[in-house]
């Protein structure tokens, strides 16, 4: 620091990079008793974030409410208000910042009691990392898969297993390997990128910022270390997608449109559509109050003008004109319920999405998901911190994507029109079309007629796994199989679709939308007809295959997972794909900079890493005909 | 034309934003969300370099447009003259309408930090005056300049933060909050305190200023200054009003504030910096934090969420 002062241009320097330093916002989590807010307190005290004064205060609050003993209790430290110390639990998350040589942190410190999830939602939003605590000595506990399940339903991506006070089981690898084992078991299907287990004890530091000299056994980094390196990818990629906040007249020849860029870059020039209206114009000026800007990007707050006198306000997004955001009246969604008093199905409330607010009302709940047990249940209202997939009516379209590819256009919020509470949360799954209302004439001869005829019941059998898992050659050896038993059949392979019916798609996440919905549509007609229909398509989001199974009766729809790892298939490169993705020929190739999110609940998982294509085949074989297709 | 035009910060840090560029959009976003959804919203100016920051982002979300909303003072009538100079001289500049409210029954009563407490006459003097002015002024929404790393109480509170009829804040009762989703809407009577600088942390209001110029009032400089000693902190003697005991006599000392309040009731530290560079270097160094020289928040523990919950910003 001294030889900073000596020498301005240094200290100017080192300003410099304090700036430059990466942000990473992070949520805690874990109940009353696994040290939540003492790793918080832990982490500001290693990283000399307390002043004396703040000490001086720590002391004394430790004596009146402290409860360990005559250590400083560092949970005092950000437990911010008075029912909360005095209970000695979080009831609302509390925002902590600190900083490390690498990176800088906002925490958000999230309480762990069910009745407060909704507070640790709301912290859960704005973070890109979770830390969920576990007591080393009680291990896996339901409030734990209740926090991992709102930290995977908020799109958090990444998770740290933090397994607290494994000083008190004797800092015992064995304890550490069991909690991992089980938490890796039920979290699997919450489809995080990234789970890093770290043993911790908040009290004492072991591990938090030092390496443990107790647990010679972990090899593994630090918190702090995994924390400042943990790369959580970047927000705002994809096209142009820029919500107008506000429309800014300050004079009869001056009219721009403000806001934050929410995804892609606006350069002059680009021509831009309203969502709403389907207007097309080019930006003609980028303004900022620091100059005028020939590009902004996602997340910068500018105003916008265009080349054309549009009509646009408050509400309205402009987007990329050949790559537009879904606009219309109708979505699935996932529903955190935030209030006391119950969500209805058919109640109208306020929708506030982007900036734009509407009027919506939930026409169907599909059913809930008990967020500690994740199993789905049937429901006719919502409680308190109950989820659930529901279908959404909104009174006027919107522009809206898929939380999972943006959370800006994806995410929102539900308002009660008389209480003005926020009263739900909610992410969007998948838009819903107009034709899902058209009712279809009744025809005489129908599917089970045909399928008689056939004597098999139709189905579609979906092959999802990454690409070069082994998808079309297990279904081609399943139909080869299928025809040798006089079945009928059809395969739909992705590929080959994508050379016709779909020649006019590319690989955007809209296009590719696109491409499975109309592989869908036409596997349903085929199952219409009585075939036993086989498709094959890497389909990496759940969002899309849960798209196709709902178009399906139960029963007709069977998800394969073809479960090949990474390594393997990637070694076996059939086209050669993977070798340009990893040049960076091939832009949002699944598994190398697009994510493959794995199956929730697959009919079938094959393990393609491990048996011949042959005995997978059989396996599907031996599948339909234990359920009575053949 | 085009070679004219900066390039963004996108361009230029390959698609990242530097973390004051980041904390700037987030704070310009919350301003305009205010101005779109609320009818009749307040700025409120303390003159401190947090509401000069805050000022700064406001002129920055509706260029080229003037803010549409005015500046609002609550003067105690005790704060620094310098500060009271600066007020006038900036809100000439940004060219903004300046109301300023005192609490005339207050003012009548003679009430001072001397002869009530510092407690009492907070809540008389700040407080009060500032919910009567909300009230008489109908304002829908206010801005504060608050920061959540401030004090443990402001670090639970929202950016939309929902006050009753009455101007109260349920802490136990907070709006969940999420992404940057803010819900406005209120009834008649309610309003919403809003907190565009909630993320930020005091390093980042000094690198701002430094990186932007911001004007700040010059008490921030070190600059020798009469100050007298009590209870371990240093007063400055801003006028005769100041009651003296006979062993106190004012001493030129080096001095500048952290934060500035009303002058008796805010202690300065020795300082011999005096150039914003000097200044951020300190703050590095600092291990007391800036409160620590706000009198108020020591009366009691817990005192700052007591105050907030009455009213207090």
């Amino acid at each position: 620091m001294d030889a900073l002062r000596a020498d301005p241009a240094a200290f100017t320097d080192y300003l410099d990079r304090q700036q430059n330093k990466g942000l990473l916002r992070f949520l805690t989590c874990g109940s009353v008793d696994d040290g939540k807010s003492t790793l918080i307190g832990r982490l500001l005290y290693d990283t000399k974030l307390i002043f004396e004064d703040q000490l001086a205060s720590l002391e004394r609050d430790s004596r009146k409410h402290g409860t360990v003993g005559d250590d400083l209790d560092f949970a005092l430290l950000v437990d911010g208000l008075e029912a909360e110390r005095e209970q000695g639990i979080t009831i609302d998350v509390a925002y902590r910042f600190f900083t490390t040589d690498k990176r800088k942190f906002i925490v958000a410190d999230t309480p762990g009691h069910e009745q407060y999830t909704r507070n640790m939602a709301t912290g859960a939003s704005n973070a890109d990392l979770a830390i969920i605590l576990v007591d080393a000595r009680k291990g896996v506990l339901t409030q734990t898969r209740r926090h991992s399940f709102i930290a995977s339903l908020l799109g958090i991506r990444h998770v740290v297993l933090a397994v607290n006070k494994i000083d008190l089981v004797d800092h015992s690898q064995e304890v550490f390997g069991e909690v991992v084992a089980e938490y890796r078991e039920f979290s699997a299907e919450l489809g995080f990128a990234s789970m890093v287990p770290i043993p911790i004890s908040a009290r004492f530091g072991d591990n938090v910022m030092e390496r443990s000299p107790n647990m010679p056994w972990y090899e593994g980094p630090t918190l702090v270390e995994h924390l400042e390196t943990v790369d959580v990818g970047a927000h705002g990629s994809g096209p142009l997608r820029f919500p107008v906040q506000w429309v800014n007249r300050p004079d009869l020849n001056f009219r721009g449109f403000s806001g934050t860029v929410a995804s892609g870059t606006a350069s002059v020039g680009d021509a831009v559509v309203v969502a709403s209206s389907g207007r097309t114009s080019r930006i003609k000026s980028i303004l900022t109050y620091d100059g005028e800007r020939a590009q902004a990007g996602a997340g910068e707050a500018v105003t916008i003008t265009l080349e054309d006198e549009v009509d646009i306000s408050r509400g309205d997004v402009l987007a990329a004109s050949n790559d537009r955001p879904e606009f219309s009246d109708q979505f699935s969604a996932h529903v955190l319920w935030m209030a006391q008093e119950k969500m209805i199905p058919g109640r109208t409330y306020l929708l506030k999405l982007g900036t734009r607010t509407v009027s919506a009302s939930v026409t169907e709940i599909k059913h809930k998901v008990d967020v500690n047990t994740f199993q789905k249940l049937a429901a006719k209202t919502l409680d308190l911190n109950e989820v659930a997939v529901v279908n959404v009516s909104t009174q006027e379209p919107i522009a809206f994507e898929p939380y999972s590819s943006n959370h800006v256009m994806g995410g929102f919020i539900m308002i009660d029109r008389l209480t003005n509470l926020t009263v739900g949360v909610g992410m969007i799954d998948f838009g819903l079309r107009r034709a899902t209302n058209i009712h279809w004439q009744p025809v005489e001869i129908d599917k089970e007629v045909r399928a008689r005829l056939k004597n098999q019941k139709p189905v579609l059998l979906w092959f999802t796994g990454l690409s070069g898992a082994g998808k079309s050659t297990i279904a081609n050896l399943v139909e080869k199989k299928l025809v040798a038993m006089n079945q009928h059949t059809y395969l739909l392979d992705g590929d080959n679709v994508r050379h016709g019916l779909n020649k006019d798609l590319g690989f955007t996440d809209a296009d590719r939308v696109e491409n499975l919905r109309r592989a869908s549509e036409a596997g349903k007609l085929m199952v219409d007809a009585g075939l036993i229909v086989l498709a094959s398509f890497i389909s990496p989001f759940r969002a899309e295959r849960r798209m196709t199974r709902e178009l399906f009766a139960p029963g007709e729809y069977v998800e394969i997972f073809v479960d090949t790892p990474l390594h393997v298939a990637e070694s076996r490169d059939p086209k050669g794909l993977y070798k340009r993705a990893r040049q960076g020929q091939i832009k949002n190739f699944t598994g190398i900079d697009s994510p493959y999110e794995t199956p929730e609940s697959p009919e079938i998982i094959l393990a393609a890493g491990v048996n011949s294509p042959d005995a997978l085949a059989d396996e599907v074989v031996h599948y339909l005909a234990g359920h009575g297709y053949i | 034309m085009p070679q004219t035009r900066l390039p963004s910060p996108a361009e230029l840090a390959g698609d990242k934003l530097t973390h004051l560029q980041r904390l700037e959009a987030e704070s310009i976003h919350i301003i305009r969300e205010v101005a779109a959804e609320f009818r009749n919203p307040v700025m409120l100016y303390s003159i401190g370099k947090d509401s000069s920051v805050m000022l700064h982002l406001t002129a920055k979300a509706f260029y080229p447009s003037k803010p549409p909303f005015p500046l609002l003072h609550v003067d105690t009538t005790w704060k620094f003259r310098e500060m009271i100079a600066f007020r006038d001289e900036t809100a000439k500049r940004v060219g903004m309408d300046l109301i300023v409210h005192t609490n005339e029954q207050g003012l009548r009563e003679g009430i001072s930090p001397f002869t009530h407490g510092s407690s009492t006459y907070t809540n008389i003097m700040k407080t009060d005056a500032l919910k009567q002015a909300l009230t008489q002024y109908k304002f829908d929404a206010a801005f504060g300049g608050a920061r959540r790393d401030e004090e443990k109480s402001r670090a639970k509170e929202r950016i939309f933060s929902f006050r009753t009829e009455n101007h109260g804040w349920d802490p136990k009762n907070q709006r969940p909050e999420l992404w940057n989703l803010y819900n406005a809407r209120i009834r008649q009577g309610e309003s919403i305190r809003v907190f565009p600088l909630s993320n930020w942390t005091e390093l980042d209001i000094w690198q701002y200023i430094l990186q932007e110029n911001i004007p700040i009032v010059p008490l921030y400089f070190a600059a020798k200054r009469p100050v007298v000693e009590r209870d371990g902190q240093l007063i400055m003697v801003d006028d005769d009003r100041l009651p003296l005991a006979k062993s106190e006599v004012p001493q030129e000392r080096m001095v500048r504030f952290r934060t500035l309040g009303c002058y008796p009731l805010t202690a300065a530290i020795e300082s011999p910096a005096s150039t914003l560079h000097e200044i951020v270097y300190e703050m590095l160094l600092a291990r007391t934090s800036e409160r620590s020289g706000r009198l108020i928040d020591h009366d009691e523990a817990g005192s700052m969420e007591k105050k907030k919950r009455e009213g207090y910003f």
